[in-house]
């Protein structure tokens, strides 16, 4: 189980590893699409390694609706449970 | 000495990633100095292998391109970005940047900019290095990357993308005659009036066990695991099979007026170019080097030149026992006995797809400089070979040059240049 804060600091990690996305930028109101400038295809390799580090399901038909980082540390931590 | 058709062509922009160095200038020096690119293989995987040599990069493209960029592109892709942003910027034109593209930037119509360049096999070490995470981790681990990284016209796309080109991006595939084809079709995209600038060149990157397993096997490369720097040694009597090399080449051709218009550099003019197919065999060269000959001939007879003033060849001579001297007697056939010639894979190896490019480069180099590269490893020569640069690059005035390219698959390519 992570905590919110290990979520959004482990994501940041991902989206540094994936994308080139600057730690400092990654915040819970940020898009990934429109802010971080993270494509489809790195939007996929974001999905499959957060599910790997933290032990979830994210199933395909959920991704769209992963808007924002929030959405997605939301989402997280709702699965772990 | 218009060819066949409207318009002239001339070369504005050269650019090379290569066994001997991270650009064309530094790949130049290496040559003139008579460096090999050849060297032992390192890696745990070649100790299996009766082949344990190759012409890897000088300059990886780790040191070149961004990270997150090369997570994207299949290995063969990055060295034709990376040689295509040389050729670029040595046209004359700017990078593109954010929110401008590289034609915004350099004041050009982009629907009037193409690009042309193949590979001979394409995102090779993708396609394994990604069926080994499918066998080891499974479908899901299979990168969102692999399609665009491995399809073949995958180098061209990226070329088109980053330069903006929007008259058309094309890759051809004819193996080891790759390079040269795609300045061929360049060619006649600028006679026909489709383009005033093209893209075109050639990239390969397959120096993993798989292709060089199969290379071995069909017999075809060099065994002389215990000297690499003189196992490719073309028209040598001693040669025992060509050295896979890795790498890619691109020039920036234009329309003559265009490029005057803009008062551009020019290194050497595109006075012709012949493509034949042998119909012979899948792999071993017509013996006779008859299928290479009519591409000669038709170079010649696209150039409007005359067989005299062809004073130098960068051949294809990639160090085989039988394609040598097969391209040497198709050569004497068309333009007689008077040219020096050279192999320049003596020094960089073979890099197939990206061969004929990167030869270009060398050819146009040889005219833009007076001087022709040498063949290293030449030392004990066929009988009945031509005058050969051997051992020194040798100063000369070249004031129009020949470059032949043949593939697997009987595929013959040779492109004429001039001088400006």
């Amino acid at each position: 189980m992570s905590t919110r804060d290990e979520i959004m600091a482990g994501l940041a990690e991902i989206l540094e590893e994936v994308a080139g996305v600057e730690p400092a930028k990654v915040e819970e109101g940020k898009s990934f699409t429109d802010d971080l400038d993270v494509d489809s295809l790195s939007m996929v390799e974001v999905v499959v390694a957060a599910e790997e580090r933290f032990g979830v399901k994210i199933p395909d038909d959920q991704v769209q609706n992963l808007k924002t980082v929030g959405d997605a540390v939301e989402f997280i931590d709702k699965a772990q449970a | 000495m218009t060819g066949s058709a409207g318009h002239d062509v001339v070369v504005t922009g050269i650019g090379a990633t290569t066994p001997l160095g991270g650009d064309v200038a530094s790949t130049w020096d290496a040559m003139l100095a008579g460096k090999s690119g050849v060297a032992a293989l390192t890696q745990d995987w070649a100790a299996q292998l009766t082949v344990r040599i190759a012409a890897e990069l000088a300059v990886e493209p780790t040191e070149v391109l961004d990270r997150i960029k090369l997570r994207r592109l299949d290995r063969a892709e990055a060295t034709a970005l990376i040689a295509a942003h040389e050729a670029w910027r040595d046209a004359g034109f700017t990078p593109g940047s954010e929110g401008v593209t590289a034609p915004e930037a350099s004041g050009i119509d982009p629907e009037r900019l193409a690009v042309v360049v193949g590979s001979g096999i394409g995102g090779a070490q993708t396609l394994l290095n990604q069926d080994d995470i499918l066998e080891q981790s499974g479908p899901r681990k299979v990168s969102p990357h692999t399609v665009p990284m491995l399809m073949p016209n995958g180098p061209a796309a990226w070329v088109g993308l980053e330069m903006g080109a929007k008259a058309g991006v094309h890759s051809p595939a004819s193996a080891c005659a790759t390079g040269a084809e795609a300045i061929s079709w360049a060619l006649d995209l600028l006679r026909l009036g489709r383009a005033d600038i093209v893209v075109a060149g050639g990239t390969e990157a397959v120096i993993h066990p798989l292709p060089m397993a199969g290379f071995a096997a069909m017999r075809a490369m060099s065994v002389r695991n215990d000297d690499p720097e003189r196992a490719s040694r073309p028209w040598d009597k001693g040669r025992d099979g060509f050295v896979l090399g890795e790498g890619a080449g691109v020039v920036v051709l234009e329309r003559a007026e265009h490029a005057a218009a803009r008062g551009a550099r020019v290194y050497a003019r595109l006075a012709g170019a012949g493509m034949t197919s042998d119909g012979y065999d899948i792999v071993q060269p017509d013996p006779q080097g008859t299928g290479g000959a009519r591409a000669i001939a038709r170079a010649l007879a696209d150039s409007g030149l005359s067989k005299s003033d062809i004073v130098h060849v960068n051949a294809h001579a990639t160090s085989t026992p039988t394609g040598d001297m097969a391209e040497v007697y198709g050569l004497r056939s068309v333009l007689g006995d008077h040219m020096v010639l050279t192999s320049t894979k003596s020094m960089t190896g073979h890099l197939l797809g990206a061969a004929g490019a990167l030869e270009s480069i060398a050819t146009i180099l040889a005219i833009y400089h007076s001087v022709v590269p040498p063949t290293i490893n030449l030392d004990d020569p066929e009988e009945g070979l031509l005058d050969v640069a051997a051992h020194k690059a040798r100063h000369m005035d070249v004031p129009a040059a020949l470059n032949n390219s043949f593939g697997f698959g009987g595929h013959n390519a040779a492109l004429i240049f001039t001088r400006a």
